[in-house]
């Protein structure tokens, strides 16, 4: 019997179309469309049954999307694909009676054409922002450098995370960095400055693709064709626009309650095992967002996985190997498997969490892995979105 | 390794809101102005339309003596786009008044960066329209 009203709500289809560095005859709508072709496929849903859309694909959004699949009439999503603020919008609307099946898609190609300056999607237009020469990986490092000054953290416990990952995605058929690796701490650190202390091989990539989710009802996806996978809990902290404010570690909020922009990420955390019952070493698999290696030390520290400050130590025992007790990002994530613009990537860590759940990972599977956490955002862009998944309806 | 300097003004210049032209107009005056409540006197930065200690819409523009230290920084290798020379360095300021505001560090060597490490204003104007509040070490 469902405990919280999320708990009656099911993934029942995740795709991820072809991902590249260069998806060379796409454009985002017809990567999207792609991804929607695969995803109703592989769930074995008929496009039929689809009452609620919410999709970002550049040129095409939600409502153009719902007249061409003829979906109408149907639950608009506001969040139009963009990750897991789709994911959880959609997930309300079923757990509320607004629709029963809703279709979560993005999808981005032919968008980063000018390759001299950093994408598109990195650069903020604040006019307190933008003219300091500011794009994500300096907002990420002076979030990451203040972390190093407070508590000691050091390039090293940064390396190891990023080592982690994308040797995750070395052994990805699928990952876009498939066979680059294996790396070494040292590979990091050797690799060229970006914004200090971030190395290149210290930040995500950029890249092109599609993907889409199907949501239900539990009482649908008890006769759907995959295994479902349930939301056990979800939520949002954000402290502000992303890249419009100086992003201070101790920026708080007016709140008696506030914690710093340092720990974003902690509210909805708390809130979200509640909603599970269950706290975070319950967790089996941490598919966590990866846009700078700081950023998962940050995290763990944010959900109350280790204490304070200790994230940098956490990270060097082993814990986060695919074999630790921690698993982090085992596709590869957005330094390795794909980072397809401003939506996909942010979708595809809850994708990775469905198929850890399922059981079906070509690498890296969890064995017996029944809660996954999934995460979106960072310190660096004052926010941080979140959902815990479930092998099992609680 | 030498000195970052002022970035040219072909960068991406700032384009004033209604809200922030008194902030950009001071600064051409080689000013650095912030805004105070003056219902609870409050600091404000970057310019708001109202207090974001108290929502009051009562603010006024006060002058900065433009002096601060670092609370953050990064040294950028890759620029955000060629129209920016590198390297530069990037950083959070605590202004002595009470808030925190980006600027670059100019006229120092990346390597002798330190949080904590006093700076203070070196406006460099870029167009008629808008002069930049770099910040340099105090004393260089």
């Amino acid at each position: 019997m469902a405990k919280h009203p999320l708990h009656n709500v099911a993934i029942v289809g995740v795709y991820n179309t072809k991902q590249a560095r260069v998806l060379d005859g796409y454009t985002s709508p017809t990567i999207t469309l792609e991804a929607i072709r695969g995803v109703l496929q592989e769930s074995g849903t008929d496009a039929k049954d689809l009452d609620g859309v919410s999709i970002g694909g550049g040129l095409l959004n939600t409502g153009q999307f719902t007249y061409l699949l003829g979906a109408g009439p149907a639950w608009r999503g506001q969040a139009e694909g963009r990750g897991i603020p789709a994911i959880l919008e959609a997930a309300s609307a079923i757990a509320t009676g607004q629709c029963t099946t809703a279709l979560v898609a993005a999808g981005s190609a032919n968008i980063y054409t000018q390759r001299e300056s950093t994408a598109p999607w990195t650069r903020p237009s604040n006019e307190f922002v933008a003219s300091w020469g500011l794009f994500t990986a300096a907002e990420f490092a002076l979030i990451a450098r203040r972390h190093m000054h407070t508590y000691g953290t050091k390039p090293e416990h940064l390396a190891k995370v990023a080592a982690t990952i994308r040797n995750n995605g070395h052994i990805n058929p699928d990952a876009i960095y498939q066979g680059r690796g294996p790396f070494t701490p040292e590979d990091i650190l050797a690799s060229r400055m970006v914004a200090d202390p971030y190395h290149l091989l210290d930040c995500a990539m950029t890249s092109e693709g599609g993907c889409a989710l199907i949501l239900t009802t539990a009482e649908r996806a008890r006769s759907a064709k995959n295994k479902p996978v349930y939301i056990l809990g979800g939520g949002r902290d954000g402290f502000g626009p992303s890249y419009h404010h100086p992003p201070a570690f101790d920026l708080v909020g007016r709140s008696d309650k506030s914690y710093p922009l340092g720990w974003v990420g902690r509210q909805a955390a708390e809130r979200s095992f509640g909603m599970a019952g269950i706290n975070p070493t319950d967790v089996d698999v941490c598919e966590f967002y990866d846009p700078f290696s700081f950023e998962i030390i940050r995290q763990f520290e944010a959900f109350g996985f280790c204490g304070e400050g200790e994230g940098g130590d956490f990270v060097m025992s082993g814990t986060i190997e695919p074999d630790g007790e921690f698993p982090i990002t085992t596709d590869g994530g957005l330094m390795s498997f794909s980072h397809g613009g401003a939506s996909v990537q942010l979708l595809q860590r809850v994708i990775r969490g469905v198929q850890q759940l399922r059981g079906e990972c070509k690498t890296n599977q969890i064995e017996g892995a029944q809660i996954a956490m999934s995460t979106n955002g960072g310190a660096g862009a004052l926010f941080t979105d979140l959902m815990i998944l479930g092998a099992e309806q609680p | 390794m030498s000195a970052t300097r002022p970035q040219p003004n072909t960068i991406p210049l700032p384009r004033p809101s209604m809200v922030s032209q008194p902030f950009w107009d001071s600064c051409s005056r080689r000013e650095l102005t912030f805004q105070r409540c003056n219902q609870c006197q409050g600091v404000t930065f970057i310019p708001q339309p109202a207090c974001t200690h108290c929502l009051s819409t009562d603010l006024g523009w006060e002058k900065s003596k433009g002096k601060g230290s670092i609370y953050s920084w990064t040294v950028v290798w890759r620029p955000q786009t060629p129209a920016f020379e590198i390297p530069y360095a990037i950083a959070i300021i605590d202004v002595d008044e009470g808030y925190q505001m980006m600027s670059n560090i100019i006229g120092v060597d990346p390597k002798d960066l330190r949080v904590g490490q006093r700076v203070e204003v070196s406006f460099h104007k870029m167009s008629d329209e808008i002069t930049m509040p770099y910040f340099k070490p105090t004393g260089s």
